[in-house]
C-alpha cells in the first residue's frame, strides 16, 4: 500500500474511534456503490450519519476540510441517497465531515456536523 | 457563537459614514463570505485577507466565516475595508481584545504579504470617523501624515497587519527580518500659480481686472487673438488669491485625497488651479463614474480657479453642466444607489478666440472667417453661462512699443496679493455679519436695499443702461457687485460713479 493509503486507513480508524467515544454506533465502513464510496456510516440515536473522513499529515497543503469541495459535497448527498435507497434506515439523515491531522506534534481530530 | 465587531468608513463624495464590520464564526466547512453590498474590489478582500493573515502568523479559522458590512443597504467600494475585515475575522478566534477591536476604526488595504497599503480618501474618512465620535483610528503607515492632520482623534499608523493585531493585544512572534513599510504614493503637485504677475507685459486693464476678480470672486472671460497672453494672465490668477482659510483648506485637501493626488505633510493652503483640456467630458469635469463616484475638475478646483482655455471648443453640454454648480457652490451626483456630494465653489476663467481664425477685430490681419462662422463660434458659449460671468475682457496683442517701452511699473504677484488681501478684509468687515465673504455671493436685495443703495448720481449710468434694455435686472446686480469689488480694491467706502462706470465697462467690454 502506498504511504498515502496507509495514512488514509489510519485516519479512518482514528475517526471511527472518535465517533465511538462520542456514542455513535458504527453501521458500515467503506460502503461502495456505483456512485462512489462512503467512508463511515454511523448512527447517532435515530439519525443516520454519513461521515466523510479527510486525513492529512500536516497543514502544509491546507486544512483537510478545505479539500471538501462543492463537487465532493454533491457526491456525498448522492451517496447518502443511494445508501438510504438500499437500506431504508428510517429517521433523519445527516452528512458529517471529520478532519484528522496527524502531524509531528500529535493528532488533532475535528468533527463538523451537518456539512450539507 | 463568537461574533466580533469592528468599524470602518464608507465614503460617498466627501461625506463618510461609519460602517460596522461583523464577523461570525459558524460551525461548517471552511468558507469566507463577505455580504453587505460589496463591489468587486471589496469582494476580493477575502483572498487578500486570507493570505495576509497567514503571512502575519495568524491563520483564519478553518470554519465558516461570514463577514457582514452594516448598514447592509449602503453600497461599499474599494479596498479600504481590508484591514477591518481581517481584524474582525481574526478576532472571532479570541486572540484579540474584543472590546478594544469594537471601538477602533480601521482603514487600509492589505497586501498579500500582510503589509498595509495606503488608500485614497483617508483625510475625509478620518474626519468622518471623528464626527461620528470614534476615538481611535488605525491607518496605513503611508497615510500617516494625512490622518494626523485631523485633531481630536488618536491615530495609529501601522506598517503591517502584525502591528494592527499587536495594538489589539495579540501575541504573535515578531517577523524574522524587519519589514519595510509601504511608503505613501508621491504627492502630485497641484498647479497653483506659475510665474509672477510681473512677467506679464502690457495689459494694464487685464491686470486690474484680474485683481478685481480676485477680490470679489467674480467669474472672468477673456477674448482675444492667439498669442495675446490670455493663458499667461489666467495662470497668474491663483497667485493673487489669499491663502485658504481653515475650512477651505480641509475641503481642498479632502478632495485631493479622494482624487488620489496625495496631501503631503500639511493641509493645502494655496488655492488650486485646474485647467482641463477642451476634450473633457461632462463626467471628467463635474465628477462621476459608475459605482464609486470620483470628484471632477470643478471639485479639484474648489476654492481655486477653473480655467477653461479655448472655451468654445468645449462641447456645449459640458459647459452647461457648470451652470448649476456655479450657482450653488457644490455638486451632487446622483446614482441609483447613492448620492455623492462634492464642493464646487470655484472661480471660472474662460478664454476664447474671437473667431475660428482668431484674427477678428485685431487689426493686425484680415479675418478670413465668414460672418456665419464667426457668429456660430461664440454662440457655443450659451447665454445662461455667459450671464454668470461678471467680467468680460478683450485682450489685445502686445505691440512693440509696450515690449521695449518703459521698464518697471509692473506689479508683482506678492504686491497684488497684498492689495487683494486688504480689499477682502474690507469686504469681510462689511458683509461678515451677514455671512457673505465675497462680493460675488451677496444677494441682490440688500445691494439695492436702503442700507447699501448708492446715491442716484453715482448709479446714473447703470440706471440708464437698465432703462434702455442694455442690462437685465440680474446683470444690474452683477455690475453692482463688481463695483463694490473695485471700491474695495481701491480702498473706498462705497462705489462712486467712476467705479460703476468701470464695472459696467468690464461687463459689457466685449
Amino acid at each position: 500500500m502506498a504511504r498515502k493509503d496507509v495514512l488514509g486507513r489510519t485516519g479512518e480508524q482514528l475517526a471511527v474511534d472518535h465517533l465511538i467515544d462520542r456514542g455513535y454506533e458504527i453501521v458500515a465502513r467503506n460502503w461502495r456503490c456505483p456512485v462512489g464510496e462512503i467512508d463511515i456510516v454511523a448512527r447517532d440515536a435515530s439519525t443516520t450519519v454519513i461521515v466523510e473522513v479527510k486525513t492529512r499529515a500536516g497543514l502544509g497543503f491546507g486544512h483537510p476540510l478545505d479539500a471538501i469541495t462543492p463537487v465532493k459535497l454533491a457526491r456525498l448527498r448522492r451517496l447518502a441517497g443511494a445508501w438510504c435507497a438500499e437500506h431504508e434506515p428510517g429517521g433523519r439523515v445527516r452528512v458529517d465531515a471529520v478532519a484528522v491531522i496527524a502531524g509531528r506534534d500529535g493528532i488533532v481530530i475535528e468533527h463538523v456536523r451537518q456539512v450539507c | 457563537m463568537p461574533v466580533a465587531r469592528t468599524r470602518a468608513v464608507a465614503l460617498t463624495g466627501v461625506d463618510g459614514s461609519l460602517v460596522e464590520i461583523e464577523a461570525d464564526l459558524a460551525n461548517g466547512l471552511p468558507a469566507f463570505t463577505i455580504i453587505g453590498l460589496p463591489d468587486t474590489a471589496l469582494g476580493e478582500a477575502k483572498d487578500r485577507v486570507r493570505s495576509a493573515a497567514s503571512n502575519s502568523g495568524l491563520e483564519l479559522p478553518s470554519r465558516r466565516v461570514t463577514v457582514n458590512l452594516s448598514p447592509a443597504s449602503l453600497p461599499k467600494h474599494g479596498s479600504a475595508f481590508d484591514v477591518g475585515i481581517a481584524v474582525a475575522a481574526l478576532a472571532t478566534t479570541g486572540a484579540l481584545a474584543l472590546e478594544h477591536v469594537a471601538e477602533t476604526v480601521h482603514i487600509g488595504e492589505l497586501g498579500l504579504d500582510g503589509r498595509l497599503r495606503p488608500v485614497a480618501g483617508v483625510l475625509p474618512a478620518v474626519l468622518a470617523a471623528r464626527r461620528a465620535g470614534a476615538r481611535l483610528v488605525v491607518v496605513p503607515w503611508g497615510n500617516r501624515a494625512e490622518a494626523e492632520l485631523v485633531a481630536g482623534i488618536r491615530v495609529i499608523a501601522a506598517a503591517t497587519l502584525r502591528d494592527v493585531l499587536a495594538v489589539h493585544g495579540a501575541e504573535i512572534e515578531p517577523p524574522a527580518e524587519p519589514i519595510e513599510p509601504i511608503p505613501s504614493p508621491p504627492v502630485v503637485e497641484s498647479r497653483t500659480s506659475e510665474g509672477d504677475l510681473s512677467d506679464v507685459i502690457g495689459h494694464p486693464e487685464a491686470i486690474e481686472a484680474l485683481q478685481v476678480a480676485a477680490v470679489g470672486g467674480h467669474h472672468l472671460m477673456m477674448l482675444g487673438p492667439p498669442g495675446a497672453g490670455k493663458t499667461l494672465l489666467a495662470s497668474r490668477l491663483p497667485g493673487l488669491l489669499p491663502d485658504l482659510d481653515a475650512d477651505a483648506a480641509v475641503e481642498v485637501s479632502s478632495v485631493r485625497s479622494l482624487a488620489g493626488l496625495g496631501v503631503g505633510e500639511g493641509l493645502v493652503t494655496r488655492p488650486p488651479l485646474e485647467a482641463p483640456h477642451h476634450s473633457a467630458t461632462t463626467a471628467s469635469l463635474v465628477g462621476g463614474g459608475s459605482g464609486l463616484v470620483r470628484p471632477g475638475a470643478i471639485s479639484r478646483a474648489a476654492h481655486g480657479v477653473l480655467f477653461l482655455d479655448e472655451a468654445p471648443e468645449f462641447p456645449s453640454a459640458v459647459l452647461d453642466a457648470l451652470r448649476q454648480p456655479l450657482e450653488t457652490g457644490e455638486i451632487t451626483i446622483h446614482r441609483a444607489r447613492s448620492v455623492a456630494r462634492f464642493p464646487a465653489r470655484f472661480q471660472l476663467v474662460l478664454a476664447a478666440n474671437p473667431c475660428p481664425c482668431g484674427q477678428a477685430g485685431t487689426g493686425d490681419a484680415e479675418c478670413t472667417c465668414t460672418p456665419h462662422a464667426r457668429r456660430r463660434y461664440l454662440a457655443r458659449l450659451s447665454g445662461p453661462l455667459l450671464d454668470r460671468v461678471d467680467l468680460r475682457l478683450t485682450v489685445r496683442r502686445v505691440g512693440a512699443v509696450q515690449l521695449t517701452g518703459v521698464e518697471g511699473g509692473a506689479i508683482t504677484t506678492s504686491e497684488a496679493r497684498a492689495r487683494v488681501v486688504a480689499a477682502r478684509e474690507r469686504t469681510r468687515a462689511r458683509w461678515g455679519e451677514h455671512g457673505w465673504s465675497l462680493n460675488a455671493h451677496v444677494p441682490g436685495t440688500p445691494l439695492r436695499g436702503p442700507r447699501w443703495r448708492l446715491a442716484p448720481a453715482d448709479r446714473a449710468s447703470l440706471d440708464r443702461a437698465l432703462e434702455r434694455g442694455g442690462l437685465t435686472m440680474r446683470g444690474y446686480d452683477r455690475v453692482l457687485r463688481v463695483a463694490w469689488s473695485i471700491a474695495d480694491l481701491e480702498g473706498d467706502d462705497r462705489p462712486r460713479a467712476d467705479h460703476i462706470g468701470r464695472a459696467l465697462y468690464l461687463r459689457k467690454g466685449i
